[in-house]
């Protein structure tokens, strides 16, 4: 048995939602200056130069690249070889949040009660915390710092099998249309295709932590990866909505098998502060 | 495009019909931060018969919530918020004599159709800019609503603050103009 404390854990999700929030990752910079070579309008990359400037400020000044430093989203998956010792996971990794949004001056944007009350937390918590359990004997914590306005923009649907993959097509487009300049767009379009209502939500948050460029390792998902970019790119709607060709940086799908009565389908958008970070232990 | 400067509150009404989709406006003077929550106090508080916090009248509110100021900082980032979830408050406050509003993302026709009754501008910021906008503001102060964090009422000093002209008095509507001219594909 492999040995981690919690305490490791606590200082290193701290981190992690600071870093996330400071820095965006490389692969949404490159992809930034790709989409100023292949946008058209001027409006649109201007706005996309902004946006790199923008954070190149954020990571100079250790501000955040935007005032939404978003719910704290976790994937921590847990070999099985593993022993977390002096603490609970669940402990560790709700302080390392409340730690790193009150030092990292990130903004609390949590509710403690959706309905009634709707009462800032203070301290950004509760995380949401997706544990799988893997074989092996090694930690890995990937966080994303996801965004509400974006998040507003995702849908679900459980579509008839016979709708097939026209009407995945269709329902993906039909969500990035509707949602036009809301979400912040160049937006990353993560999709969950099978499973279960709540399997398939999962699935679309997952595929978000994947780089950009990555592609599905199923050659016909790849290609539906690819025939939905480039459609969607072709909406007009462009950087800040303000009209153009570069309307996401790209798409992402993830599938898992399904019953035979159902074809659910989810699309979770991903604003340009597409901010996750990973670490293994 | 040379951007068109002008100061916050709007006290010429000349100033709102000069403004037009599509142009980009530098704003300097004071605006006022406020969403979700802080609308919904102020829009109870006028039904109710009382004053509002601020004077609405001639304003420029800024949709957005920032984050803390680092020390040394007057504010932390502090880019747009989502417009729409304004919607339902913003006709109230532009028949109050509201001016402008910044924001990002579509608004609901009853918030355009006020925009050209009452005669006021929507504002589209960049979402997500929010490191770069901070640079614009030269201080800041909560004035009410202080329970709410982020969400409070917060006086702003800006300049320079860049946006552009969404939905104008004559109806136009700047992400319907830009999205139209590069649409290829019209069935969505």
């Amino acid at each position: 048995m492999r040995e981690i404390s919690a305490e490791n854990i606590r200082e290193t999700v701290k981190k992690m939602c600071i870093e996330a929030n400071y820095y965006l990752p490389d692969d949404v910079l490159s992809a930034f200056d790709e989409g100023i070579k292949k946008e058209v309008s001027t409006v649109g990359k201007n706005v996309l130069g902004i946006l790199k400037e923008n954070a190149s400020i954020a990571a100079k000044n250790q501000i955040p690249y935007c005032q939404d430093t978003g719910f704290a989203v976790f994937f921590v998956e847990i070999g099985q070889d593993v022993r977390i010792v002096e603490g609970d996971i669940n402990k560790a990794i709700k302080e390392g949040v409340a730690e790193g949004y009150t030092e990292g001056y990130l903004r609390k944007s949590i509710v403690d009660n959706p309905l009634f009350d709707r009462k800032n937390t203070g301290n950004n918590t509760p995380p949401i915390i997706h544990f799988s359990i893997v074989p092996g004997d090694k930690l890995k914590i990937k966080m994303a710092a996801k965004g509400g306005g974006s998040e507003n923009m995702s849908r679900l649907a459980m579509l008839k099998p016979a709708d097939g993959v026209e009407g995945v097509k269709n329902f993906v487009l039909n969500a990035v249309s509707e949602a036009g300049p809301n979400p912040c767009p160049p937006i990353i379009v993560g999709v969950g295709i099978g499973g279960t209502f709540e399997k398939v939500a999962y699935l679309a948050k997952k595929s978000l932590m994947r780089p950009i460029g990555d592609r599905n390792k199923d050659p016909r998902y790849a290609a539906l990866e690819e025939e939905l970019l480039e459609n969607i790119n072709k909406l007009g709607i462009g950087p800040a909505g303000f009209g153009g060709k570069v309307t996401a940086l790209d798409v992402k799908v993830e599938w898992h098998p399904c019953h035979i009565a159902s074809l659910p389908v989810a699309v979770n958008i991903q604003c340009h502060a597409s901010r996750h970070k990973e670490i293994e232990f | 495009m040379e951007p068109i400067k002008i100061e916050a509150p709007i006290v010429d009404q000349k100033t709102i019909e000069t403004l037009k989709a599509g142009d980009i406006v530098l704003i300097s003077g004071i605006i006022y931060t406020a969403r979700d929550a802080a609308h919904k106090r102020i829009v109870e508080t006028i039904e109710k018969g009382e004053k509002p916090p601020i004077d609405i009248k001639g304003q420029i509110i800024y949709y957005a919530g920032p984050a803390p100021a680092k020390p040394g900082m007057p504010i932390g980032s502090v880019g747009p918020t989502t417009s729409y979830r304004m919607d339902p408050y913003a006709p109230k406050l532009l028949e109050l004599g509201l001016k402008g509003m910044i924001g990002k993302g579509k608004r609901d026709q009853k918030v355009k159709e006020a925009i050209k009754k009452y005669k006021g501008v929507y504002f589209g910021a960049i979402g997500g800019a929010a490191a770069y906008l901070a640079r614009c503001v030269k201080s800041a102060e909560v004035i009410a609503y202080e329970d709410l964090g982020p969400e409070a009422l917060r006086k702003l000093v800006v300049e320079d603050f860049p946006a552009f002209v969404v939905n104008d008095i004559y109806g136009k509507d700047l992400y319907e103009i830009g999205r139209s001219q590069y649409q290829e594909l019209f069935k969505f």
